[in-house]
């Protein structure tokens, strides 16, 4: 390795190097430092700095790499196609849709079950945990097929539970434009994992004194979990919005492999990045995609720092300014 | 103020227990209706594609209606509502008005004549058949050996590089000071929330340009230099451990290497094992980049591309699809369940850090 020559000699003996003069040691730190962190370094310039700049430049072009030579510079025409593009505004439309439904019901369902795994009246608690994660192993390409199979109209056990429960025609799942996002939701459920055991370790992390006092002043289990659990987890729950606002934008395997990657019923899936990957990879539009990508980025970060600036309003941050 | 004793007549140990019965009794529940699509998958893996297109079928167990061999011919079993009860029965000849059915404990005395319209009052009988074969057609058709080879490649190298490299990184940032180090560190975690996206485009150029595509390359290589998620575990970790042992090997004249090799990495093997598992699920499951990367070299597919494109191809045996499914989502369930106790784990060391 080229940088090994970064190395200095072997510590022989402190008062050696202490001769060369102050700042040896640090110096010497800072080299061995720079030496261990130096993949990074060079990943970070090679596969995100780099890259992150070329799409801001590529999305000033009509780059298409069938046409080459017929490149040049467009100044803001990518930006503002996708102004009136009603694709890109469809594509948003799904995201945001998803997102409102599947954050909060994802959310929901996550401390429906760490609550469950925390509670001291479940035996097999390990059991439990370890089952409930389980689904968020498979592959999410065979789990969507799994649902899917669940989801069929006339083979699927969800209508035929409906049926035998006295209702006669289900939805079609993954065919009606309405009913696709909460089978998305749905299927999304089992991808909780995570979600459940950061929640589970928030829980765990909650000082047992607030609920003793709490229970002396006669507050009932919800009360309890209203008013202590919820505040004193809401960093957990701050951090996993946050990964589920991101998981919005970055949408696509299942949608993809549930309708082939047609976007259909009449786009109902045709999430943003969906939208992006045909624009680059079917129609050959570099530059309008490294527009909708930039786009992609803006709107990403404007939605997460306008949650950062409202965290100081509802997160509780215990302890020493963790921030 | 009610005391729980006040408000409830039954002794604490005895509310102790039904309290826990009621709790473990809603778990079960939730997860029995959690886990249903695996029991479907089962089911349907191995039911036969008749089955699947018959609506009269049990839907819970594979099943294919009963025969009885007649005269050399191949009657069906019907149930048949008789005034001794239910029988079954070979339906002979079968006409718009009726039947002509013969009995299979019996069949040498005078045929049974029914009349009604067999194909709305009738119900087939059926008997357990599941199709086991449907495993080897599935194994087969979707090439699994190649795709379980090309997956095993992928994540085996991305892992051995990812965790390689994150542990350098993890260990600058963990042992040494140097300048602009929690600026770099800041820009390194800053990254998990920068989407691929804005990246993809010139990487795919770049990749292209230099004939990676349609290789594995663009999916190992990248992994050879880091990445937020398993330094910060790492790095956490390695703060945990205390520095005397480091200091003494220091001070024997071992170089900060050596260090890391045989000081830091043998404390480790907790948060490198949850590493190494995380990046071997991450690239079994990967499904964008494999499909951006070799979508016109089906030879080099991992499992995720070959699933999918084996969906798109059976559409009319949904059975054969369950039986796919099955046998790619077994290997990683299996390595989880060993491995659930660190991996499990690491999640909630790397999650509720941040």
């Amino acid at each position: 390795m080229a940088t090994t020559s970064v190395q200095p000699a072997a510590p022989t003996g402190a008062a050696k190097t202490k001769k060369r003069g102050p700042g040896t040691l640090e110096r010497r730190q800072e080299r061995w430092g720079f030496f261990f962190i130096s993949p990074w370094i060079i990943g970070f310039l090679a596969f995100t700095l780099l890259p992150v700049a070329a799409t801001f430049a590529l999305s000033f072009t009509n780059y298409n790499p069938l046409k080459g030579e017929e490149t040049h510079f467009v100044a803001l025409d990518n930006y503002l196609t996708m102004l009136s593009d009603s694709k890109v505004g469809t594509s948003l439309l799904v995201t945001v849709r998803y997102g409102i439904l599947a954050i909060p019901v994802g959310l929901a369902f996550g401390l429906l079950l760490a609550t469950l795994v925390n509670s001291r009246h479940l035996a097999g608690k390990n059991i439990f945990r370890t089952l409930f994660f389980m689904p968020s192993m498979i592959p999410v390409v065979a789990g969507a097929l799994v649902w899917a199979g669940v989801m069929n109209t006339q083979s699927g056990w969800i209508n035929l539970i409906l049926e035998a429960i006295g209702v006669p025609k289900g939805p079609d799942w993954l065919n009606d434009v309405w009913w696709i996002y909460p089978a998305l939701v749905l299927i999304g459920l089992w991808g909780l994992g995570n979600l459940m055991l950061t929640l589970l370790a928030g829980m765990q992390g909650v000082p047992s004194e607030l609920y003793e006092a709490a229970r002396m002043d006669g507050a009932s289990g919800f009360q309890q979990f209203w008013f202590i659990t919820l505040p004193m987890i809401s960093p957990v729950l701050f951090y996993n919005i946050i990964i589920g606002v991101i998981g919005a934008f970055k949408y696509f395997d299942l949608a993809y492999v549930l309708k082939n990657g047609t976007g259909g019923p009449a786009d109902a899936t045709l999430f943003y990045n969906l939208n992006l990957f045909k624009n680059v990879f079917n129609y050959n539009l570099y530059g309008y995609g490294s527009a909708l990508a930039w786009g992609l980025f803006l709107i990403a970060l404007a939605v997460t720092l306008a949650l950062f600036n409202s965290s100081a309003r509802w997160v509780y941050y215990a302890g020493e300014g963790r921030s | 103020m009610a005391s729980p004793a006040q408000r409830y007549y039954l002794p604490a140990r005895q509310r102790e227990i039904l309290n826990k019965i009621l709790v473990t009794g809603i778990g079960v529940f939730i997860l029995i209706v959690f886990l249903a699509p695996l029991g479907y998958m089962v089911t349907t893996a191995i039911k036969s594609t008749n089955q699947m297109n018959d609506p009269t079928a049990p839907w819970y167990w594979p099943s294919s209606r009963r025969t009885f061999e007649y005269q050399g011919k191949t009657l069906e079993i019907y149930l048949v509502p008789t005034e001794s009860g239910v029988r079954e029965l070979a339906a002979l000849k079968k006409t718009r008005t009726g039947v002509t059915f013969v009995d299979p404990a019996a069949p040498d005395p005078v045929p049974i004549e029914w009349t009604g319209n067999w194909r709305t009052d009738l119900e087939p009988a059926y008997t357990p058949d599941p199709q086991w074969h449907n495993f080897a057609d599935a194994w087969e058709q979707l090439k699994f050996p190649r795709l379980f080879l090309n997956t095993l490649i992928i994540a085996g190298f991305g892992t051995l590089g990812a965790v390689g490299s994150s542990v350098f990184v993890a260990y600058g940032f963990s042992r040494f000071n140097f300048r602009g180090k929690s600026a770099l560190f800041l820009v390194l975690v800053a990254t998990i929330i920068l989407p691929v996206q804005v990246t993809l485009i010139p990487t795919y150029i770049m990749f292209s340009r230099i004939g990676w595509t349609n290789t594995f390359l663009p999916l190992i290589v990248p992994h050879f230099f880091a990445n937020a998620y398993n330094v910060f575990l790492l790095r956490q970790y390695f703060m945990g451990i205390p520095r005397d042992l480091d200091e003494a090997a220091m001070i024997d004249g071992a170089n900060p290497l050596r260090v890391l090799i045989s000081v830091i990495l043998p404390q480790s093997v907790p948060a490198m094992t949850a590493v190494c598992l995380f990046h071997f699920f991450f690239a079994w499951n990967d499904f964008f980049t494999p499909l951006v990367y070799l979508v016109s070299k089906p030879d080099l597919w991992p499992l995720s591309v070959g699933l999918q494109n084996f969906n798109a191809l059976y559409g009319r045996q949904p059975n054969l699809i369950q039986t796919g499914a099955l046998i790619t989502l077994v290997f990683p369930v299996v390595i989880f369940f060993l491995a659930q106790r660190v991996f499990m784990q690491g999640i909630v060391f790397s999650g509720v850090e941040k």
